[in-house]
């Protein structure tokens, strides 16, 4: 692998560019792997990085069905925070971000972390009193919250609106300072670059068309590229995951919904920080390119059309608008949709599936990209021993029988 | 914008509605003697199809009144509407 570096940089410079490397390979399945990964988004290949880089496995190819990184990855809002309410969530995000925190440098690649602060505003009595809770909660389990008042708020944040008129005035924040946003490309291909120089082959445009099992125990998987053995098989497809497990004949409790976003036309430099309102509905950063992010909510209904309706959109523009009135005049620069599995109980899935040797990391639902480098860490140590890390120990497909739920109404940015 | 047809007040915009999930999921007959695997089947598990996709809408800022729809997940299209208590359409099962 070529490192990145000043120097690299200045002599790539000096002879006009002509001599970068390919950050990773394109090559042909091989007829049998140790592990397979379905989907190379973040979670896919950062599972793969790990399972090369912590376990020394490294006879393992990622199938993708279009290109690396082209699905939610590359359409999330790119905001990452830890200051979850149950302990098993807390534990899961922060083991994440404090993987974050280290990443470009672990990477050799600036996946752009930038700690800039999330805070979540509280507009009434119950606001606050949910906020206050939440912020002693994470204290105990070590995750970094504190209460602003609407002065250090605005302090914070300046262009933030903290009229007492307001439809919904602001009566205060919890500031998480360790949270803010990273480049949600550079995260699937600084995986990508480090999983391919450890031997991992990472092969593109090949769906994966059904799943093979002897005996209750799986074999292997058939692509558009031929049949592909495999000793185990870890499903990470995202909005597609319950039909990827369908094919092993697992039946999933997730419903895929579409979920939209937004981007303004860029700007200077205004916004330094993420701000959400779970009560108005809204969310909002500044990307370093200038352009405002806006996450709006999901749709009510199961769809794949990657669209969704522009009510959506529209509601949490409204409630931006009460926020910060300051972007009133500002234009739209350009909205899609994702296609997001959601879970009953909003926590993810991680871990071992009825079938002997397949696996499954799904259900993240509206808010995983945060959780990409934990949720890979984990899932990989679940691949490679068998067993469960202590941290996605609970998070079981089990646990929808057994009814031991993590009923995580903080999972997204927005309230369910 | 779904514009879904209310069999009762006719097109409306999908605002005026309430979507009520997966439709003929029947609630298991003798709750104390179903298996751990039916309840979580009947609570949690889901079809998601890409496709076909039976639902329950309510017309909630309207007569108020439900209704199941037949609709196309991957093109959003509504291909048909039947009352409550009835069999999905034959020939899109």
């Amino acid at each position: 692998m070529q490192r990145y570096s000043i120097f690299s940089l200045a002599r790539n410079a000096l002879t006009g560019h002509k001599h970068w490397q390919e950050a990773w390979r394109s090559p042909e399945p091989q007829p049998a792997y140790d592990t397979l990964i379905i989907g190379a988004g973040g979670h896919g290949l950062g599972t793969a990085y790990y399972l090369a880089k912590e376990h020394g496995l490294s006879n393992v190819a990622v199938l993708e069905k279009g290109w690396l990184g082209g699905g939610n990855t590359g359409r999330n809002t790119t905001i990452i925070r830890s200051n979850y309410l149950y302990d098993e969530s807390a534990a899961l995000y922060d083991h994440s971000v404090k993987l974050w925190e280290g990443l470009s440098q672990e990477l050799n690649y600036n996946v752009m972390f930038s700690q800039r602060g999330v805070m979540m505003l509280a507009h009434n009595v119950h606001d606050v009193q949910v906020l206050e809770r939440h912020i002693y909660s994470h204290r105990l389990n070590g995750v970094d919250n504190e209460w602003l008042t609407p002065e250090e708020a605005k302090a914070f944040c300046p262009p933030l609106s903290i009229d007492r008129g307001a439809r919904y005035p602001v009566m205060g924040a919890a500031l998480q300072r360790r949270g803010g946003t990273a480049r949600h490309d550079a995260v699937a291909w600084g995986y990508a670059r480090g999983a391919d120089a450890r031997g991992v082959d990472i092969i593109q445009n090949c769906a994966v068309t059904g799943i093979r099992t002897e005996a209750g125990r799986v074999v292997g998987v058939e692509t558009e590229k031929g049949f592909i053995r495999a000793k185990k098989v870890a499903v990470v497809a995202a909005g597609h995951s319950s039909h990827v497990m369908a094919m092993a004949g697992v039946r999933m409790p997730l419903e895929s919904v579409p979920l939209q976003a937004l981007v303004s036309e860029p700007v200077k430099p205004i916004f330094p920080c993420v701000v959400m309102s779970n009560s108005v509905h809204a969310y909002i950063s500044q990307s370093d390119k200038g352009e405002l992010v806006i996450g709006a909510g999901t749709d009510q209904y199961v769809s794949y059309s990657q669209r969704g309706g522009m009510q959506i959109p529209e509601h949490t523009l409204e409630a931006i608008l009460e926020l910060f009135p300051i972007f009133s005049r500002m234009s739209m620069l350009r909205q899609w949709g994702g296609t997001v599995d959601v879970t009953p109980d909003r926590s993810p899935i991680i871990g071992k599936t009825p079938v002997d040797g397949l696996y499954v990391n799904c259900g993240w639902g509206t808010g995983g990209f945060k959780a990409t480098p934990g949720s890979a860490h984990v899932f990989a140590h679940t691949l490679a021993t068998g067993e469960p890390h202590p941290i996605n120990a609970p998070f079981t497909l089990d646990r929808f029988k057994t009814g031991r739920l993590i009923d995580e109404a903080a999972a997204a940015a927005v309230a369910h | 914008m779904l514009l879904i047809p209310c069999p009762f007040c006719g097109e409306r915009a999908e605002i005026e509605f309430r979507c009520g999930g997966e439709a003929h999921i029947a609630r298991p007959a003798n709750p104390e003697s179903e298996t751990d695997d039916a309840w979580r089947d009947y609570l949690f598990v889901r079809r998601s199809p890409k496709g076909v996709h039976f639902e329950r809408w309510n017309h909630s800022h309207g007569c108020q009144r439900w209704f199941n729809v037949a609709r196309d997940t991957v093109s959003d299209e509504i291909l048909a509407v039947y009352p409550m208590g009835e069999a999905a359409p034959e020939k899109l099962r």
